[in-house]
């Protein structure tokens, strides 16, 4: 199939794409259905409602926070969140003196079993490059104004441990159930770049 | 290497913009690169490492003008010429002579390829070298290869946090040179060590480090 199309709409990217994909199902190397399952689970299955799960399972049983703060990965793949980029997972809990957040310096690490795919600007330079030298002005970006006297603690995940934050549980929340409470944990939150929602 | 891709510290980037970027995947050809890049990976040729390596080496001015998924999309065209797999003219053309091979990951075992992931931790005999509490300074080197110590903490003293045990040396494994397991540490920095006067208050990075990565301070 060779590419002298004449759409000159058709996105450069897009004909680079189409081409490796080619070559390769040719080949008899990659099997294209195999593309839409990946894609499938991605935009369908697994997302940051599961990492929401997650926190607001550990606002509710002290005991299940427990082991999540000290070991995450067993706890968390006993709800059924594991896999690829979760192999290792530690999960860092805010505090009224410390606020936690995550970025990836060096390429784009995030924990998928629990948060799904990052958010483009999570990838991209003006994060990656300033979320370590100047997260403050990171974060009155997202519209966060942490207090003077906060601790702000960054975790570059320079290895194979992916973090998930645990926000605060909002006040005026005594006696929400889980699920309610799941509500109010965005993906922002879990990433460090928000705080859960309050309850209006 | 100090590639292009090693950004803590950067300037000149902008403000971030949260709405403007928010998905994870934007056009069509973006959710087939990830698929393309994860069924490839599954072949088994290639370490993740490897993979980052290569979008690593893409000259700079390119890897800047790039989006993330044609950053994706090019290193993973560098891998299968690299393993000579396909030949840049069959990319240029769009077209191969058909071939016998079979897929190494089918659509029925995507679900179980993807929640079993690939875990990195190796059990090591070697006692580790440092306990939390320890100080330590991250090493000045400047490896031609890949490495996972940003170069905005080398030379730097902080304090061992955590030790996590063996763990896949990606500077070995990204150049196809065995796993060389190390002891990994968790070593938080305070902002001063970092960036000197010009660090914002009450701020402390981290960054998980291999046991080579780091001398006694």
């Amino acid at each position: 199939m060779a590419h002298d199309h004449h759409d000159n709409e058709l996105d450069p990217m897009e004909v680079r794409l189409r081409a490796l994909e080619t070559v390769l199902t040719r080949k008899g190397l990659i099997d294209p259905q195999a593309i839409d399952a990946i894609i499938d689970t991605y935009e369908h299955r697994v997302g940051p409602r599961n990492g929401a799960r997650v926190v607001a399972r550990a606002w509710t049983e002290p005991d299940f926070a427990d082991w999540l703060a000290r070991d995450a990965t067993a706890a968390i793949a006993a709800m059924g969140y594991t896999g690829r980029q979760g192999e290792h997972m530690r999960a860092v809990f805010n505090t009224p003196e410390a606020h936690n957040l995550v970025v990836c310096t060096l390429c784009s690490c995030y924990p998928w079993p629990v948060l799904g795919l990052p958010p483009g600007w999570y990838k991209a330079p003006a994060y990656r490059s300033r979320a370590v030298m100047a997260p403050r002005e990171v974060l009155a970006e997202f519209g966060l104004t942490l207090p003077e006297e906060t601790e702000l603690r960054v975790w570059d995940s320079t290895a194979e441990l992916r973090y998930l934050v645990v926000p605060m549980r909002p006040e005026g929340t005594a006696g929400w159930s889980a699920q309610a409470l799941a509500d109010l944990v965005s993906r922002d939150a879990m990433i460090g770049t928000a705080r859960a929602r309050v309850p209006a | 290497m100090n590639g292009p891709h090693d950004l803590g510290g950067a300037m000149g980037f902008g403000p971030v913009d949260p709405h403007a970027d928010d998905s994870a995947l934007h056009a069509d050809w973006e959710r087939r690169a990830l698929g393309l890049v994860l069924c490839a990976g599954a072949m088994g040729l290639w370490s993740l490492d490897a993979s980052r390596h290569a979008r690593e080496r893409l000259h700079p001015g390119l890897y800047y003008r790039a989006s993330y998924f044609e950053i994706w999309l090019r290193g993973l065209e560098t891998l299968l010429i690299e393993h000579g797999i396909v030949t840049r003219a069959e990319l240029d053309r769009g077209g191969a002579a058909g071939g016998d091979a079979t897929p190494a990951l089918r659509a029925a075992d995507v679900a179980a390829a993807l929640a079993r992931g690939g875990p990195c931790d190796r059990p090591l005999d070697a006692a580790p070298r440092f306990r939390p509490g320890d100080r330590v300074r991250a090493r000045n080197m400047h490896p031609r290869g890949h490495t996972r110590l940003p170069r905005y903490v080398r030379g730097a003293e902080g304090t061992v946090e955590a030790a996590h045990g063996g763990f896949v040396l990606p500077d070995s494994h990204a150049h196809g040179l065995g796993e060389a397991p190390e002891h990994l540490y968790t070593v938080v920095f305070d902002g001063a060590a970092l960036w000197g006067a010009d660090a914002e208050p009450g701020l402390r990075v981290s960054v998980d480090a291999w046991e080579s990565y780091l001398d006694p301070a």
